[in-house]
């Protein structure tokens, strides 16, 4: 593997007395696309300040490829961000936006313009864009303004400041979308923070889970939706069904009326003494979970159909299991469960498709 | 629907109406009509012979206007030179001390114009508290700083510092942030921010600064009477001449006409350049 192109080492920032980054180190590598995603007060943005060169961190280093720039102010770096609320500047052309880098460095009016076409074609935009004013484009044309804005800069990476948070629902899709594409087109390397675990998963090779100033866990989106290093992160990415487990002098013992497998039983047990642990979080996702008692099935627990809800392609029943919590099922309309809410039921699912959490 | 909201329109504007027609247009026509009337009349029914216009010409009346108009274009390039990094600090780097500020400036407006200038006579004439305490201390005197041209230009950028500061903080207030840290993002250095995003974001407030702070500079009467003793003669001076010494109204008139027009021509050149919906990215309905 190459060296990386951005290396944050140790990096911590404080507010006064308020730590909002702690101790965060993170290699990114050349041509990734990174979502750092996190709930609002995670860090996030101000981690994005300090990489842009908005903000220096209170410690720690950042390491553009062999240079070190933690102390380099952002119009000295070869990085570039598409701000949230883009500021597009409203007294400039759409023309003349893009241009913009390219003016500050003194290029000259014909290759800036051609530059600029060419933008407007990458991103879609008709050429007949050149000229028009700001507040004449819509909201996605205005996006792919000032994506073409930051890509004429050219910069070693690009930064978003969740740019798609104010856009309506379908717009926000499409330009996921069309951003991977532009990703893979241009080969650049994407850094993008947002809120949004679902426009994370859509575009990212990696996503870091950013809480409480710390990343929880860095990994490409599969491996963060089946394999959750904590509560917190299992959580984040969707419905999920958390059981905890413990184990007590007589044994594994878990919530209610459940019922394990010998195997994995054993299998938990082990795992938990391995790390010295009394406590671990079975994580399991709405849709493996069976109606009906299953042979293959490791876990087995009796319950009440709550509350159904419809999600189109698929179907959400909520599930009240005997002693635990409301369970989550997720059943496709090909699968749906033969009954209706009141009907007793049994749910079933099997170990491999469950991910266990030590400690928590 | 549309016409009663019209109907409730007009009569609702009629008060105002009728106070601007009654305090800003009819004076304003009597000036018009006493301008042409012949010299020293005070009769607005003679037969017009615009003699006053002539004497103007004539009775090196020009030379006033020329230092109206430099004095109030000195004073307005320096009141925006002065003002703008502490309305910029103002709008954009003070918190609390924002309002200090400003409480500060709108308390000088309390006390009357002349009385501040006739302060700024004491503390500056010869024998006043700066030359005098000097003297006192030190035996060593100088004459003192007032009856120049400079003099009467700090009194203008004085007087008129408010009328500057305020609009153009208004106009650096409107700048977003953002736009600002995304041209430093692209590459722009500090100058070149100010001059592609700052500088023309804050247009309106800028209009309206240098407007207000020329056109008051411009009508100016007291700083160039008191602390330039007259070094100079402003052409709101000779205008007060004619009205009182002078009783010479016709050529008042007609003086006053000459700096109405100019100044109206200015403002109106000065308005009609800026688009405020474009520069702020309105939509224009």
């Amino acid at each position: 593997m190459s060296d990386p192109i951005l290396q944050l080492k140790n990096i911590r920032k404080n507010f006064g007395a308020f730590e909002a980054i702690k101790d965060i180190s993170l290699d990114i590598e050349e041509g990734e696309f990174l979502t750092i995603v996190g709930p609002s007060g995670s860090g996030k943005t101000t981690l994005i300040r300090l990489m842009v060169g908005m903000d220096e961190p209170s410690t720690g280093e950042i390491w553009l490829r062999n240079e070190r720039i933690e102390k380099l102010p952002a119009n000295k770096r070869p990085t570039c961000m598409v701000f949230q609320s883009l500021a597009l500047f409203p007294h400039r052309s759409v023309g003349e936006n893009i241009e913009f880098s390219l003016k500050i460095r003194g290029v000259g009016s014909e290759m800036r313009r051609e530059k600029a076409l060419e933008l407007l074609d990458l991103l879609r935009l008709p050429q007949s864009y050149y000229g028009k004013r700001i507040h004449e484009c819509s909201g996605g044309e205005r996006q792919r303004v000032a994506l073409a804005r930051a890509l004429a800069f050219d910069p070693e990476i690009l930064f978003f400041d969740e740019p798609l948070s104010a856009l309506d629902y379908r717009l926000r899709k499409t330009l996921e979308k069309e951003l991977k594409a532009l990703h893979e087109k241009t080969g650049k390397t994407f850094v993008y923070i947002t809120h949004s675990l679902e426009e994370a998963m859509v575009m990212s090779d990696r996503i870091a889970i950013m809480k409480a100033g710390v990343f929880e866990q860095i990994d490409p989106a599969r491996e963060i939706y089946s394999r959750p290093v904590s509560r917190f992160v299992a959580e984040f990415m969707g419905e999920v069904n958390l059981i905890p487990f413990k184990v007590e002098d007589n044994g594994l013992v878990g919530p209610g009326e459940i019922m394990l497998s010998e195997s994995v039983k054993k299998d938990i047990s082990g795992k938990l003494k391995k790390a010295n642990a009394t406590h671990g979080t079975i994580v399991v996702r709405p849709e493996f979970i069976t109606f009906g008692k299953d042979k293959r099935a490791d876990f087995s627990v009796g319950g009440q159909v709550l509350q159904d809800y419809e999600l189109g392609s698929r179907i959400q029943y909520e599930v009240e299991a005997i002693g635990m919590d409301v369970v989550t099922v997720e059943k496709l309309r090909v699968d749906m469960f033969d009954g209706k809410p009141g009907d007793q039921c049994t749910l079933s699912w099997a170990m491999s498709d469950c991910h266990l959490i030590v400690g928590e | 629907m549309d016409r009663l909201n019209k109907r409730i329109a007009h009569f609702s504007a009629a008060p105002v109406l009728i106070l601007l027609v009654a305090f800003f247009v009819a004076p304003l026509l009597v000036i018009g009509i006493y301008s042409i009337m012949p010299q020293k009349s005070f009769s607005l029914l003679a037969v017009p012979d615009f003699s006053s216009y002539n004497a103007i010409f004539v009775q090196g009346y020009l030379k006033s206007l020329f230092w109206s108009l430099v004095l109030a274009f000195s004073s307005t390039v320096l009141l925006f030179l002065l003002c703008w990094p502490l309305a910029y600090a103002m709008a954009k780097v003070f918190n609390r001390f924002t309002l200090i500020i400003t409480i500060a400036v709108v308390v000088s407006l309390f006390v009357s114009e002349n009385i501040r200038l006739f302060g700024w006579l004491l503390t500056l004439m010869k024998g006043g508290l700066i030359e005098g305490m000097l003297r006192h201390y030190t035996g060593v005197g100088f004459e003192g700083a007032l009856y120049n041209v400079p003099i009467i230009i700090f009194g203008l950028v004085y007087v008129y510092f408010p009328f500057m500061l305020f609009p153009l903080m208004q106009g650096i207030a409107m700048i977003p942030e953002d736009t600002r840290q995304a041209a430093f993002d692209l590459g722009a250095t500090r100058w070149q921010v100010l001059r592609e995003i700052e500088l023309p974001l804050a247009t309106p407030g800028i209009v309206v600064g240098t407007l207000l702070s020329f056109v008051l500079a411009a009508g100016a009467l007291a700083e160039s009477k008191l602390l330039g003793g007259q070094t100079v003669i402003v052409l709101a001076d000779d205008i007060e001449t004619a009205f009182t010494y002078g009783q010479n109204w016709p050529l008042g008139s007609a003086l006053s006409m000459l700096l109405i027009m100019i100044i109206a021509t200015i403002a109106v050149f000065g308005i009609s350049r800026v688009d405020i919906d474009t520069i702020m990215g309105r939509k224009q309905s």
